[in-house]
């Protein structure tokens, strides 16, 4: 087997794409083409230790630049593919992609890992200098730039990236406002219990908090922001909250122009695939950010998870499929994010929950949240208690169940109550 | 820079130079060394990255931090009493010649 395989996209379900066609023996030609300036890097860390400082840009990057010529893959950086043309039947010529720079690629097989790119606020001052997204290295590097000038940081969204900036603002000792239109912080991810627990703890921390609260505009001098201005209904109406640097957290959207190119079926540009990462073109896989996937432990419905833990699973499968190896992929979903001293680790999905089981000590900041559908176990939100979430996670791994009414009793370890097979 | 191998579970063997601190765990998938998974890249979230700490280093390179020792509870492979997620053991010239051993199963 020698085909050609081109993979569009490198962050890391595309670097995982790559990875895993070498490890399972793929002997062809792989070749992985980034619109980015750099080659594949972690993005948890912009948010967090890079913001920082704790962290350059070495050691942000995914593989040493020799692995790839040791690997025999082709990194190409710096090339946006704006076409795509695929074989036809009965026509001699193969398929062959195109940069926007005229630079085409050949190729017998497709995987593309788009990504996603974070949502726009169409909002008056949208445009200010100073005004800033998180998502790729270049927003981070920009948000860097004025990080150690400011004093008032105003962030929009609460969800995990806007909380992860918030709490190095505040370790930073800046003014920080976190405005949420929502009534909960992370609503889309955690329960109520751990957003008003995590609401707390970011005021303690001296973060200022504002739920269900709508933005007016934001003001600027000299095309800099220098202001948030809230809307005349919700909490603090029509205040005026001073801000150096205003930066939008209000989640991500899937990048759907290969999608739209290539006419794969997707939904608002996230790209349909089956258990197999195949698009609804047999001959092209998806992986990653983009995907609109069937639940990744045999549940019903679709989802699509932002997550490094998403992206390198089925990139895996994905990479397989290519090879011909058909795979199922069945994967616990994880996700974590660190906030200040508190580290949130996420197993499972507990969409569709009906029963709650609270351990811990919410006053001591370590405790954890288990979710149950019918008696069985669905996930958890565990705050600096590794322990009981990798005992979740191990049982949802292995299909096992823990007890809703055990697990309550805080004194147990769970993983002394994992029990095999159906509640 | 300090210098570490790794022992695969293949029996393959890799020495490597480390980047002053950069993590065993860093240097060992950057280098693609195979076994260790470490999908969270470091966050001490993931517990993929578990490694065996050759005996002759164990007191040098010291033991789990409390989240570090509640994660290695919870690691596919057993946990022994050299049990070390390499992804907070940040390599220095103190730890030059360490050898690791990658546990078996990470995931």
């Amino acid at each position: 087997m020698d085909d050609r395989i081109l993979i569009i996209g490198a962050g890391q379900a595309g670097l995982q794409i790559a990875v895993t066609l070498r490890e399972e023996g793929f002997a062809g030609e792989v070749t992985v083409v980034g619109d980015e300036a750099c080659g594949p890097y972690q993005r948890p860390p912009l948010s967090k230790a890079y913001l920082a400082g704790s962290a350059d840009l070495q050691s942000l990057e995914l593989r040493a630049a020799h692995f790839y010529s040791d690997e025999d893959i082709t990194l190409v950086t710096g090339e946006t593919i704006v076409d795509v043309r695929l074989a036809e039947p009965g026509r001699s010529d193969g398929c062959v992609a195109t940069a926007t720079s005229g630079r085409t690629f050949e190729f017998d097989k497709l995987a593309i890992t788009p990504g996603s790119t974070p949502r726009r606020l169409p909002i008056e001052g949208g445009d200010l200098g100073g005004v800033l997204y998180l998502r790729s290295l270049a927003d981070a590097d920009a948000l860097k730039a004025r990080w150690v000038s400011a004093e008032n940081v105003v962030i929009i969204g609460g969800g995990f990236i806007g909380l992860e900036v918030a709490a190095a603002a505040r370790l930073a000792d800046k003014t920080v406002t976190v405005i949420e239109a929502a009534d909960r912080l992370m609503a889309r991810a955690v329960s109520p219990i751990t957003s008003e627990f995590y609401r707390v703890a970011h005021e303690r921390r001296g973060t200022r908090v504002l739920l269900g609260a709508q933005l007016a505009r934001f003001l600027g001098d000299a095309g800099e922001v220098i202001g948030v201005q809230l809307a005349g209904v919700g909490p603090a109406e029509g205040e005026i909250i001073p801000a150096d640097i205003v930066m939008v957290g209000i989640g991500v959207i899937a990048r759907g122009e290969l999608a739209e190119l290539l006419g794969l079926e997707n939904i608002a540009g996230s790209i349909v695939v089956n258990e197999y990462a195949e698009t609804s073109d047999p001959r092209i896989v998806a992986a990653g950010d983009a995907v609109l996937m069937p639940h990744p432990l045999g549940h019903d419905g679709q989802v699509r998870l932002e997550s490094v833990q998403n992206a390198v699973d089925q990139a895996r499968v994905a990479a397989r499929s290519l090879m011909g190896v058909r795979e199922t992929y069945r994967a616990v979903p994880w996700f974590w994010s660190d906030q200040a001293d508190l580290k949130l680790q996420i197993a499972g999905l507990s969409t569709g929950f009906d029963q709650i089981v609270e351990r811990g000590s919410q006053a001591s900041e370590k405790f954890s949240v288990l979710y149950y559908r019918d008696g069985q176990l669905l996930a958890i939100d565990a705050i600096n208690d590794p322990s009981d979430y990798m005992a979740v996670r191990r049982a949802l791994h292995a299909g096992a169940q823990i007890s809703p009414e055990l697990a309550a009793d805080s004194s147990i370890a769970l993983k002394t109550l994992i029990t095999s097979g159906e509640a | 820079m300090p210098e570490i191998t790794y022992f695969s579970p293949d029996g393959s063997q890799t020495t490597l130079d480390a980047r002053d601190g950069d993590s065993a765990m860093e240097t060992a998938v950057k280098n693609g060394v195979k076994g260790i998974v470490a999908e969270c890249g470091g966050a001490c979230a993931c517990a993929t990255c578990h490694v065996y700490v050759d005996e002759a280093f164990t007191a040098v390179v010291g033991g789990a931090g409390d989240l570090e020792d509640d994660m290695l509870d919870g690691t596919a492979s057993e946990r022994l009493p050299n049990s070390r997620l390499s992804c907070q053991i940040k390599m220095s010239s103190a730890l030059n010649g360490l050898t690791v051993h990658i546990a078996p199963k990470q995931i």
